[in-house]
């Protein structure tokens, strides 16, 4: 009883943000001793005075972009009206003609994912690059390891095999299949229905963080270690870029691109929508995945 | 303009007055609040204000969402499908930078042991000189 | 009828943008913040978007509130008292 009770007393500290006793008074003591860095009482005092000067410039400076903007909006057409100029010939073409030259029943995905399929490419570019500066910034490796960081690591680690929410597990059990299945459908019908590749790749990517936070990142790194994400995130974005260079090559030249459009409506319909929704959906799961993994271990 | 025609184009341009003052309490805490986490929150919050903007800008009276439907053809009965594409790009955007900065954030009390804007640049100055 | 509901939602929107930037304490600050992305998520079902509300719903109120927390934890900021 007494075991269960002091475990359950560190795993509450561990919640709260409390740490193993001696690594506290070690971060209480350097941050004293970085508050010694901090000037004496007359600059103090200077640095006062730059900084109400500094607030009432920037208070200037933010209620004079305001105005400008508030008056610039009340010369704008009425909200709604079918006659705003937005309302032009592209709208036409894509909305007249998009289900015959793209074969997507939802007018957004067709639009970017066919017409405008360069700027997803850019977008999943920087969801890369994004999960990339963070590996950068916060990944460890031998070199800045800190000795009562580690020791704190393997402290946190302990506790949470030891003591496991029952509820939590339970329930994640239950409503995981669900959100998979529900996050991998959403994927597959983004040109049939709203939704899409972003959409369901966030969805799928909160599923496995939620088994990630229930179960302990050991259990997931069973199936997903850096090598899958490696591999998974490079071949998504690579199988993209060829995919639409090939619809770039025929396009300028003026092929046929030999990709059957399907019936409207279908699954396997609009030509390579679905290959390049799998990829961008494949891609911002692992990304939001990679994220909280970052954050919260600090390795993949 | 008389008060009453002032106060129904108001109304009517609902969305893109709320946009412009939730960027106005958005840049206004982005530079005065101290604490870094609060900047993030309203670089966030500005974010979301344009993005509300740009997605006003696409609704028409009546018509109804971009989803083809079986008998309805003409671009004049669905709502306009282009900003709401630009805004999904955003979206994604957003949160990549969000998380950026806060891995910067964790950087930064790693170094320093504070999350508070002045302090940092003070002691970042005594480091340097 | 539905412009009373719209106005509803507006001021919401900026009630929670005002109150996440003038609390004293960070875990209040993030929760009003996904609060605030759930209600621009309504609003974005409302404007006949349904892309833009599943995304925002699964991103905002979602991911970004977790990457919040895990970050409030890293900086010990989670005690319940003053922020620091």
């Amino acid at each position: 009883m007494s075991k269960k009770t002091d475990a359950l007393r560190r795993f509450s500290g561990w919640v709260n943000g409390e740490t193993a006793g001696h690594a506290a008074v070690r971060r209480e003591a350097a941050r004293i001793e970085h508050k010694k860095l901090l000037p004496e009482l007359d600059e103090q005092q200077r640095i006062r005075l730059f900084s109400w000067q500094y607030k009432l410039v920037a208070l200037v400076v933010c209620l004079t972009v305001v105005a400008v903007l508030l008056y610039t909006v009340f010369h704008l057409p009425l909200f709604g009206d079918p006659e705003n100029p937005a309302v032009n010939e592209v709208v036409q073409r894509y909305v007249e003609d998009g289900l015959e030259e793209t074969g997507a029943v939802n007018m957004v995905a067709g639009m970017i994912l066919d017409y405008r399929a360069f700027d997803t490419f850019g977008e999943s570019s920087v969801l890369f690059l994004a999960v990339t500066s963070v590996m950068m910034l916060l990944l460890r490796d031998a070199r800045n390891i800190v000795r009562d960081e580690d020791v704190q690591e393997e402290h946190e680690r302990v506790i949470e095999r030891q003591t496991s929410d029952i509820i939590l597990q339970k329930v994640t059990s239950l409503v995981m299949p669900c959100i998979m299945m529900f996050g991998a459908y959403v994927v597959l019908n983004g040109h049939i229905s709203p939704g899409g590749g972003f959409s369901g790749g966030a969805v799928m990517g909160a599923g496995l963080i939620l088994l990630g936070a229930s179960f302990g990142i050991d259990k997931v790194r069973a199936f997903f270690t850096m090598k899958t994400f490696r591999r998974i995130t490079s071949t998504a974005l690579l199988c993209y870029a060829a995919s639409k260079a090939y619809s770039f090559f025929t396009g300028a030249n003026g092929l046929e691109t030999g990709i059957p459009l399907g019936t409207p409506g279908a699954i396997f319909s609009s030509g390579l929508i679905l290959v390049l929704d799998i990829c961008v959906g494949l891609v911002v799961a692992c990304t939001m995945y990679g994220f909280y993994v970052l954050f919260s271990r600090g390795e993949i | 303009m008389d008060l009453h025609a002032f106060l129904t184009k108001a109304v009517s341009l609902r969305f893109e007055i709320a946009a412009v003052i939730l960027f106005g309490i958005g840049f206004m805490n982005l530079m005065l609040r101290h604490n870094l986490i609060k900047k993030i929150v309203a670089f966030n919050v500005m974010d979301s204000s344009v993005f509300l903007f740009l997605a006003s800008q696409g609704y028409i009276d009546g018509r109804i969402a971009p989803i083809a439907r079986e008998g309805i053809v003409g671009a004049e009965h669905y709502v306009n499908p282009i900003p709401a594409g630009l805004v999904l790009t955003g979206i994604v955007v957003s949160v990549s930078v969000s998380a950026f900065f806060l891995a910067l954030v964790q950087r930064l009390y790693k170094h320093y042991h504070t999350v508070d804007f002045d302090e940092i640049m003070i002691m970042a100055k005594k480091k340097v000189d | 009828m539905s412009i009373i509901f719209e106005l509803l939602l507006i001021l919401a929107l900026i009630i929670c943008a005002i109150a996440a930037l003038g609390s004293r304490r960070l875990l209040v600050t993030v929760v009003i913040f996904m609060a605030y992305s759930l209600i621009m998520s309504i609003i974005w079902a409302l404007l006949q978007s349904p892309d833009l509300a599943i995304t925002e719903a699964a991103v905002g109120a979602g991911v970004t509130g977790i990457l919040f927390f895990m970050t409030l934890k890293k900086i010990h900021a989670l005690k319940g008292t003053k922020d620091e």
